[in-house]
């Protein structure tokens, strides 16, 4: 899921006082924004309780099912059409994906009510890790399960660097080192490993994503007569 | 050719030392460091923005020290720069008659003086070595033929006394599968894990130089064990220095017996005198 941390809330009403708002409507969402504990119904309704303290009107509130699903947001908003009509702005507490569909859904001034961080782990409730930074390459069948490229600091394919000490790592002091772990779950499960790993192709990565799984159909039944796939469709 | 592959193909004990260019375009105070350690040293390293602080870049800084007389080894950092920055300025050392590379990960940035720079990281340390012997051979990492291939003696770094040793030992056989064929140790406190790390590198077919840090008073202990990544001053040397009475004089002695054992067990010592620069010779020959 998608980790959020509040924004500071100067930010916030810097944004407002910028389009002259004093009515906002505020928009949730009822995925990784509530499961993270920044834009679920506790969340708006204390941001309600802030910005009302502060003087300005709040219209309404919602928490959208799935704030980044572009139909889903028009269809929200549409249910909360009149307080939508009736605000100078609309405040998201969601990542930032569900700012710009909210954005694209809603023809006024959209503000960001959140920071988005990392594609994250729950490790427990309240409790984030990112583990995984949706690099379009994958290396976890080669190292156990665990990312170096996201939880080493340095990114490191083929580790330890040179800062590892007792098993520790160099950058996280506290945390064990990435190469280590990788190397013990190997020999756990009787694994060689693959060795040295190759320099990574960072294309993959660019921004920004796009897939359309109609092309991927697509390129799966004409493999050869198309040639190498294009950047759609490739992640 | 490498002068420092020749000494090792002869069976000589090979000395290392280690120079840091300048933060600013004024070289003297590096050449004086040259001129103190050159009558000793068979070649000296030239670090890459060590400790992520910002210096002149090695590569220039090994040009100078190679028209001073002495042979460098030029270090490259996997942190600063991408795979196109790091072939490129292979070439451009190879064009300036820089024979030997030490590749490195790097400290991260947030250890130096520019904590919010992007550490780049696009290679690893083994990874570079494999590139610049894929350069030797005449190709670029892309496979395409180069005009002029290099003809680098590559080196890269060991940490002999950093557990665990299978990990460790792992990373060793990476990095000579990769084409490194000589290693520059962290510094060395424990002769036998240095004997340990010898005996697994020889049988490969690499060449291991013995670090030697000289630890010249108390405030150093503490900056190597909460500043220098990968290496701990055990309790034991880190109270002979600070009960002597010439704390700089007992690590010179220390430094001294480090070099004796040394001798006995690896192919080379690397001296790294943290500003004793002058007290290299006595080191060395003590």
């Amino acid at each position: 899921m998608i980790i959020t941390k509040p924004r500071d809330w100067a930010r916030i009403t810097g944004n407002l006082e910028s389009v002259g708002a004093r009515r906002v409507f505020l928009m949730g969402c009822g995925q990784c924004a509530t499961v993270a504990h920044t834009g679920g119904e506790k969340e708006l309704e204390a941001t309600a309780a802030q910005l009302a303290a502060e003087g300005y009107t709040v219209t309404g509130w919602t928490v959208g099912d799935v704030t980044c699903h572009l139909n889903g947001t028009k269809l929200d908003a549409r249910k909360h059409r009149e307080e939508i009509d009736s605000a100078d702005a609309v405040l998201v507490l969601a990542c930032g994906a569900g700012v710009q569909t909210t954005a694209e859904a809603i023809g006024k001034p959209v503000f960001p009510g959140l920071e988005s961080l990392f594609l994250g782990t729950v490790v427990r409730n309240g409790v984030f890790e990112e583990r995984c930074q949706t690099c379009g390459d994958c290396v976890l069948g080669e190292t156990a399960g665990i990312c170096p490229v996201t939880t080493c600091p340095k990114g490191l394919l083929n580790g330890p660097c040179g800062g590892m000490w007792d098993g520790m790592c160099e950058v996280l002091s506290d945390r064990e080192c990435t190469h280590v772990r990788i190397r013990r779950r190997l020999t756990e499960q009787g694994r060689a490993g693959a060795g040295t790993l190759a320099p990574k192709d960072f294309s993959t990565a660019l921004k920004p994503g796009s897939v359309n799984i109609r092309d991927r159909v697509t390129a799966r039944q004409k493999p050869s007569s198309e040639g190498p796939p294009g950047r759609k469709g490739t992640r | 050719m490498s002068r420092l592959k020749e000494l090792f193909d002869a069976g000589e004990f090979v000395v290392t030392g280690e120079v840091a260019p300048p933060r600013g375009t004024d070289l003297s105070g590096m050449h004086a460091s040259v001129d103190l350690l050159a009558p000793y040293c068979h070649a000296l390293n030239v670090t890459d923005n060590q400790g992520a602080t910002l210096h002149l870049s090695s590569l220039a800084a090994s040009r100078a020290i190679l028209d001073r007389g002495i042979e460098p080894i030029f270090q490259q950092t996997c942190r600063d720069r991408n795979r196109l920055a790091l072939q490129s300025d292979l070439l451009a050392a190879w064009s300036l008659g820089l024979e030997n590379v030490l590749m490195v990960t790097g400290d991260d940035p947030r250890a130096g003086d520019h904590p919010h720079a992007k550490g780049v990281f696009d290679l690893d340390s083994t990874q570079l070595a494999g590139i610049a012997r894929t350069m030797n051979e005449g190709r670029d990492m892309m496979g395409r033929e180069l005009k002029g291939a290099t003809g680098f003696y590559i080196g890269a770094a060991m940490f002999p006394e950093a557990e665990p040793w299978d990990v460790q030992l792992s990373r060793i056989e990476q990095k000579i599968a990769a084409g490194v064929r000589f290693f520059q140790t962290q510094a060395i406190f424990d002769m036998d894990k240095l004997q340990r790390a010898v005996d697994a590198v020889r049988p490969m077919g690499a060449k291991v130089i013995a670090g030697v840090l000289v630890i010249r008073s108390p405030r150093v202990v503490t900056f190597v064990n909460e500043h220098l990544a990968g290496l701990m001053v055990p309790d034991h040397i880190a109270e002979r220095i600070r009960r002597a009475e010439d704390p700089a004089e007992e690590a010179i002695a220390l430094a001294t017996e480090q070099v004796r054992d040394i001798r006995d067990i690896a192919d080379g010592v690397h001296v790294m005198p943290l500003g004793l620069d002058a007290a290299v010779g006595r080191i060395l020959t003590g």
